[in-house]
């Protein structure tokens, strides 16, 4: 063991191979192009299967991370996906966008000395050649069919949880979806140069081979109303609407022609396929000076949607200063690699736009860090009289979204938060009507990809649970 | 799960048709005001299109569109058998309808393709118990729609045409000018139809100080709340037509904006609709 743990720590972190900036800036494919199988052997065997794995707790669907990892260093690929599964209906999602630096990698203990072991790059390959047909991907026998139905509204990834937790123990599931696709953020929100849509696509019809029932077009609290589920004999609902109406800056010329919320400009782009227009019907604007407003996920998602699109420049203004921006390291880098800059330091006051309605700058404020806030970041405040105009004909808001009202406006027995998100009870996701439960952006507001899944997963245990799915 | 056109009917035929789509479970819920929102084959842009009528018991909906852009021509490429690939709702606030009191009365408004979502708040004001004098126009008497439908059940049916062939010469402004001078009845005003229409109309009743209603025809993404392509000045707050809308206060609406938003995409727009005609063969082999 203690010639393991100075061998694993030796080894260097595996790079992930990706497409070389100057290329990838001219596609929509993915970037990060995933482990070989040497690779991801030699990764593997850096884990030092610790006893008490803090990787693990550091999961929010628990996924049996040493397990899994000793089974890709041993070549048994069959095994590690089934272990894989066992506590995640997404694997091959998850590999992809899950924050790990946070999660499981940020409580690996080889990265207090150094890094740890690339643990989300190892569920990528497992997921990806596992579903590429390199092993046996029966999950064992299937349960047998219960008489139990579960509804799931939207089709996000806490709703796909949920759906595929329970249809693994029997449950009869229906999923129903307000879009015309299914995978909610997955499909119109994440572009397919971080998730391809071919890797959720096969996420779904691994939950259709578990004959979980996926409606397009039918709109929670319009098409489909949650008493009336109830009233239908289904004996569970999982509301996973996902998140809402974008904000925005609540500045003057903010409804000019080229101001967009990240929210539209990345469903034109990714669930309307706008960068194939005019094959697709759907155009994205054509905006060749991009400046995009926010420095999350979401914000960097954008800005390399733009660059993408053709834009000539893109600069992302934030009041703050790189260290403090909520995006993850990784997506970060990728954009100021493919061209990206940040203007730092730096907030809107107003959009300008010509006689024609449209935007052609806009008037930025100094800014300089101050006392830390309560969130522990230094608060930005204007520097007094220091401010000047940008040229710029597409801005893109990603600022963050409030409570979807449509669901919640039909249900009002539905008890809600001050925020006006869908309050639950901390251990199962039930919410203030019996049997109805409620997880992802709906409960939390805007969070990640696997926070949304731990939510479905939780509600599904409960559910399976209270029905005797177990 | 695509949705069967049942019965197609071209109202002006290469310019306005009218479809009854089998939608049992649009129909079930769907009232006055409601909109849904379409997208007609896989490499489709989803746009919104108001209801025009609904029958809960036969499980239909009835849609009027103007052929325009690219969509719509798509569309009405579709005939009676034909299936709209994605239709989902219904969306949107469901129009405000209470009965008022006696001798109050409501007028609505409608012009070009607006006249059929008009149709439905008509008849929303009808089954309320309130009287209801509906006011159209168009160019000339062929081009004008819904004139059969309104008469069976609004109390009065004011009608203009600009050339005159059929009831007062005018615009659909002049009938309404009449009426507000004479009545005083009148409680509200409600207009749905192409933007200068509306603001017209909302320009003439705020001399009155009737209330008006008016549904605007912004431009969609989602529809359901979650992009902000649809968002309109009222009363100088932004608000999203798709779930706060679509019908709003025309005295508080900004138009010039709507106008301005409205016309966004209108390169890309002629682009599409001039391929399609082009017959255009897609590159990647699926049209």
């Amino acid at each position: 063991m203690e010639a393991k743990k100075i061998f694993g720590a030796k080894i260097p972190r595996t790079d992930m191979p990706c497409q070389a900036p100057a290329e990838r800036v001219k596609n929509f494919k993915e970037v990060a192009l995933g482990y070989t199988s040497e690779m991801a052997a030699a990764e593997a065997s850096r884990c030092l299967q610790c006893k008490k794995p803090l990787c693990r707790s550091g999961c929010p669907v628990e996924v049996r991370i040493p397990e899994f990892i000793a089974r890709v260093a041993e070549g048994n690929l069959t095994e590690a996906y089934r272990i894989l599964r066992s506590t995640n209906s997404l694997p091959a999602v998850c590999g992809r966008v899950c924050p790990q630096e946070k999660q499981c990698e940020g409580a690996c203990i080889l990265g207090k000395k150094g890094e740890p072991v690339a643990i989300g790059r190892l569920e990528r390959y497992v997921a990806d050649n596992a579903s590429a047909g390199a092993c046996d991907t029966d999950m064992g026998c299937a349960a047998p069919r219960h008489d139990v139905r579960v509804a799931c509204i939207g089709s996000g990834p806490s709703s796909l949880t949920c759906a595929g937790y329970l249809a693994a123990l029997g449950a009869r599931v229906t999923v129903f979806e307000g879009l015309h696709e299914p995978g909610g953020v997955l499909v119109y929100g994440i572009p397919s140069f971080r998730l391809p849509k071919d890797v959720v696509a096969r996420e779904l019809d691994n939950l259709r081979a578990l004959d979980v029932d996926i409606r397009t077009n039918w709109v929670g609290g319009r098409t489909v109303e949650v008493p009336r589920l109830l009233e239908e004999g289904y004996r569970a609902v999982f509301i996973g609407v996902g998140a809402g109406l974008p904000l925005f800056l609540d500045i003057p010329g903010e409804n000019l022609i080229g101001v967009f919320s990240a929210n539209e400009y990345l469903t034109r782009a990714n669930l309307g396929r706008a960068y194939d227009f005019p094959c697709y019907d759907t155009p994205n604007y054509p905006g060749k000076k991009v400046t995009v407003f926010g420095a999350g996920n979401v914000a960097m998602d954008a800005a390399r949607t733009a660059m993408r699109m053709g834009a000539e420049s893109v600069n992302i203004v934030y009041r703050r200063t790189r260290a403090e921006m909520p995006a993850r390291g990784e997506e970060i880098e990728h954009a100021l690699e493919e061209g990206v800059t940040l203007m730092e330091l730096a907030a809107p006051l107003r959009f300008i736009g010509d006689e024609s309605g449209r935007l052609s700058g806009v008037e930025l404020q100094r800014m300089e860090l101050g006392e830390p806030d309560a969130s522990g970041r230094r608060r930005p405040q204007p520097v007094e009289g220091d401010t000047f105009t940008h040229e710029t004909d597409l801005a893109i808001i990603a600022l963050g979204t409030r409570p979807n009202p449509l669901l919640l406006e039909a249900t009002p027995e539905l008890e809600l938060n001050r925020k006006g998100y869908i309050v639950t009870d901390e251990t199962t996701g039930e919410t203030s009507i019996p049997n109805v439960f409620a997880g992802g952006d709906i409960v939390t507001g805007a969070a990640t990809v696997i926070l949304a899944m731990g939510a479905g997963r939780k509600a599904a245990r409960e559910i399976a649970r209270r029905f005797g799915l177990e | 799960m695509p949705t069967t056109i049942l019965h197609k009917e071209k109202l002006i035929p290469g310019r306005t048709s009218k479809l009854v789509l089998d939608a049992p479970h649009i129909a079930r819920t769907a009232k006055p005001g409601h909109f849904v929102m379409l997208r007609v084959d896989e490499h489709g842009e989803r746009f919104p299109l108001t209801i025009a009528d609904t029958d809960p018991e036969t499980g239909t909906i009835t849609i009027v569109y103007l052929v325009m852009g690219k969509s719509t021509t798509v569309l009405e490429e579709l005939d009676e058998g034909d299936a709209i690939l994605d239709v989902c709702g219904p969306l949107g606030k469901a129009t405000h309808i209470e009965k008022l009191p006696a001798p109050k009365k409501v007028v609505c408004v409608g012009g070009g393709t607006g006249v059929a979502a008009m149709h439905h708040i008509a008849k929303g004001h009808h089954k309320a118990g309130n009287y209801v004098i509906a006011c159209i126009g168009a160019r000339s008497q062929d081009l004008l729609l819904f004139h059969d439908e309104l008469s069976r059940f609004c109390d009065e049916v004011l009608v203009s045409t600009n050339d005159g062939s059929f009831g007062m010469q005018g615009i659909v402004t002049d009938p309404l000018k009449d009426r507000l001078e004479k009545d005083s009845d009148i409680a509200e005003v409600v207009a749905v139809g192409p933007v200068p229409m509306m603001q017209a109309v909302a320009r003439l009743t705020a001399d009155f100080g009737v209330k008006t209603t008016v549904s605007l025809n912004s431009l969609m993404v989602d529809g359901m709340g979650m992009c902000g392509a649809c968002r309109v000045s009222v009363g100088g707050e932004t608000r999203f037509t798709c779930v706060d809308g679509p019908e709003f206060d025309g005295h508080q609406v900004d138009f010039a904006e709507l106008s301005k938003r409205l016309s966004a995409f209108r390169s890309q727009e002629a682009l599409s609709l001039e391929r399609h005609k082009a017959g255009h063969a897609c590159r990647c082999g699926a049209h």
